[in-house]
């Protein structure tokens, strides 16, 4: 599961993983920013911001092909309308979009690989975000977990009674059994999911996630952060008066 | 001196019309160990629930002189902690140490207090070593443990087990025992578990159709009720 990949990244110890979210959260939007209003100059900057991401992920000790394999998890998406551009006559602008969607999503994958997520949902908090909207992505997260491990008990349960995984989709039947599997995962996940929340409830939960750790600008945040704002920028600069 | 819990006249219906608790009386004094016994579906988890204020139903709860109600939600969360019969759903943070934190962070402890005490329960339960681990790499047995560090860490006065020796091998067993005898909190064990009730608890009620039927020694009520699990002769 990516969600389990990304928790372990996430927890790792690089100096990169020690900046406080907020200046990592501030230096995310300026790249995404500076990405997504470029217009000239695509491929030389798509090619520059993207060796500054590797370099960020080789400093945070996680492994590159790993990351960029995962950030292409946007592609079948943007592939789409990448494929629409391309049969109405226009081909750059699907190559960009692919190039820009790809960039946002592995720039978003080393902020989420570099942050455990209460801290980076703190991080989200205290510079202003709705409360509401991160509680429902804290929950979100955390029952990823808990539908994970049922689909894996009722793996176990159905492989224990001879059931083989393969070729569902060339099979009405298994296929059949597959959907009706998928349905009471959902019924078993929900109801799993109850039982958590009043698990948390009984444990004196108030609402919201109270952070183990507190937040505290240091020196570093404040170089990684005229670092992470200005990189970008000037690349972008840089590139587009060269040009 | 008041009761820990007093419980009068409880009773429960869920959503879909089962009648769970049909008029509960119930007494626990300080330095207790209460065996809740009885079948599955007796009404002794449900029971439990509401000791929480996790379900509410008719009659009244009192908890160390609290009566259970939303003003008193969070006091009453404080001083009884429940263990869950499936310690899976009890797990959900991150890290073991993250997820004994839970509780004390919660009432309000600041972050080191609360690692400090979180450290301090893992170690009662000998679970110290796993504190950075995630919770859904450990064993079942381990993963009852942690679930009971969690509650230790808050330091309730009341600590409620539901099947607290599920899952667990019997050298497991031993130590649960021996570190719930030595836990000065008045307890109550919802337990099918005869020889675990008899090691632990000083007294017993019998659960049947949603009420209390009977009270009295463990040795009492298993007698009584046939509660001990004896091999059938081979045919």
């Amino acid at each position: 599961m990516h969600h389990v990949t990304l928790d372990q990244w996430s927890r790792g110890a690089s100096a990169l993983h020690r900046r406080d979210p907020r200046v990592k959260i501030a230096s995310v939007l300026v790249f995404l920013v500076v990405l997504a209003t470029a217009h000239r100059e695509l491929a030389w900057l798509g090619a520059a911001l993207f060796a500054v991401l590797c370099v960020a992920a080789w400093l945070a000790r996680l492994p590159l092909a790993g990351a960029l394999a995962r950030a292409g998890v946007v592609l079948p998406f943007t592939a789409v309308f990448a494929v629409a551009s391309w049969l109405e006559g226009d081909p750059a602008r699907g190559a960009t979009l692919v190039m820009k969607s790809y960039l946002s999503a592995l720039a978003v994958l080393l902020l989420v690989s570099t942050t455990p997520l209460p801290l980076l949902l703190r991080g989200f908090e205290m510079t202003g975000a709705p409360r509401f909207l991160l509680m429902v992505a804290q929950f979100l997260y955390r029952y990823l977990f808990v539908i994970s491990e049922e689909a894996q008990h009722m793996r176990k349960a159905a492989l224990a009674r001879g059931a083989t995984m393969g070729g569902l989709a060339g099979n009405r039947a298994r296929f059949r059994a597959a959907a009706g599997a998928l349905a009471v995962l959902f019924a078993r996940s929900y109801a799993r999911a109850g039982e958590i929340h009043r698990a948390m409830l009984a444990r004196g939960f108030p609402g919201y996630f109270r952070p183990l750790t507190e937040l505290h600008f240091h020196r570093g945040d404040v170089m990684f952060l005229v670092l992470g704002v200005f990189t970008p920028v000037a690349l972008r600069l840089l590139i587009e008066r060269v040009a | 001196m008041a009761p820990l819990i007093l419980v009068r006249g409880l009773r429960f219906q869920y959503e879909d019309g089962t009648v769970a608790l049909n008029g509960v009386d119930f007494r626990l004094e300080e330095g207790e160990t209460v065996a809740l016994l009885g079948a599955n579906g007796s009404g002794k988890t449900t029971f439990a629930l509401h000791l929480n204020g996790l379900l509410s139903g008719k009659g009244t709860v009192e908890i160390c002189g609290l009566p259970v109600n939303p003003k008193n939600l969070v006091e009453v969360r404080r001083k009884i902690g429940l263990v869950f019969q499936d310690s899976e759903s009890q797990l959900f943070m991150p890290t073991v140490l993250e997820d004994v934190a839970f509780g004390p962070l919660n009432h309000g402890l600041s972050p080191h207090q609360a690692v400090e005490r979180a450290i301090a329960a893992l170690e009662q339960v000998g679970m110290l070593a796993a504190a950075g681990k995630a919770p859904y790499h450990l064993s079942a047995g381990e993963k009852k443990r942690v679930a009971i560090a969690g509650i230790l860490a808050v330091k309730p006065d009341i600590l409620v087990l539901d099947e607290p020796t599920t899952f667990l091998d019997p050298p497991g067993q031993r130590a649960l025992a021996q570190l719930l005898s030595a836990l000065p909190q008045a307890k109550i064990l919802i337990t099918h578990d005869m020889p675990f009730a008899r090691a632990t608890c000083s007294r017993a009620a019998f659960f049947r159709h949603g009420v209390i039927v009977e009270e009295g020694s463990v040795e009492q009520l298993a007698r009584r009720y046939e509660w001990d699990f004896v091999a059938p002769r081979p045919t």
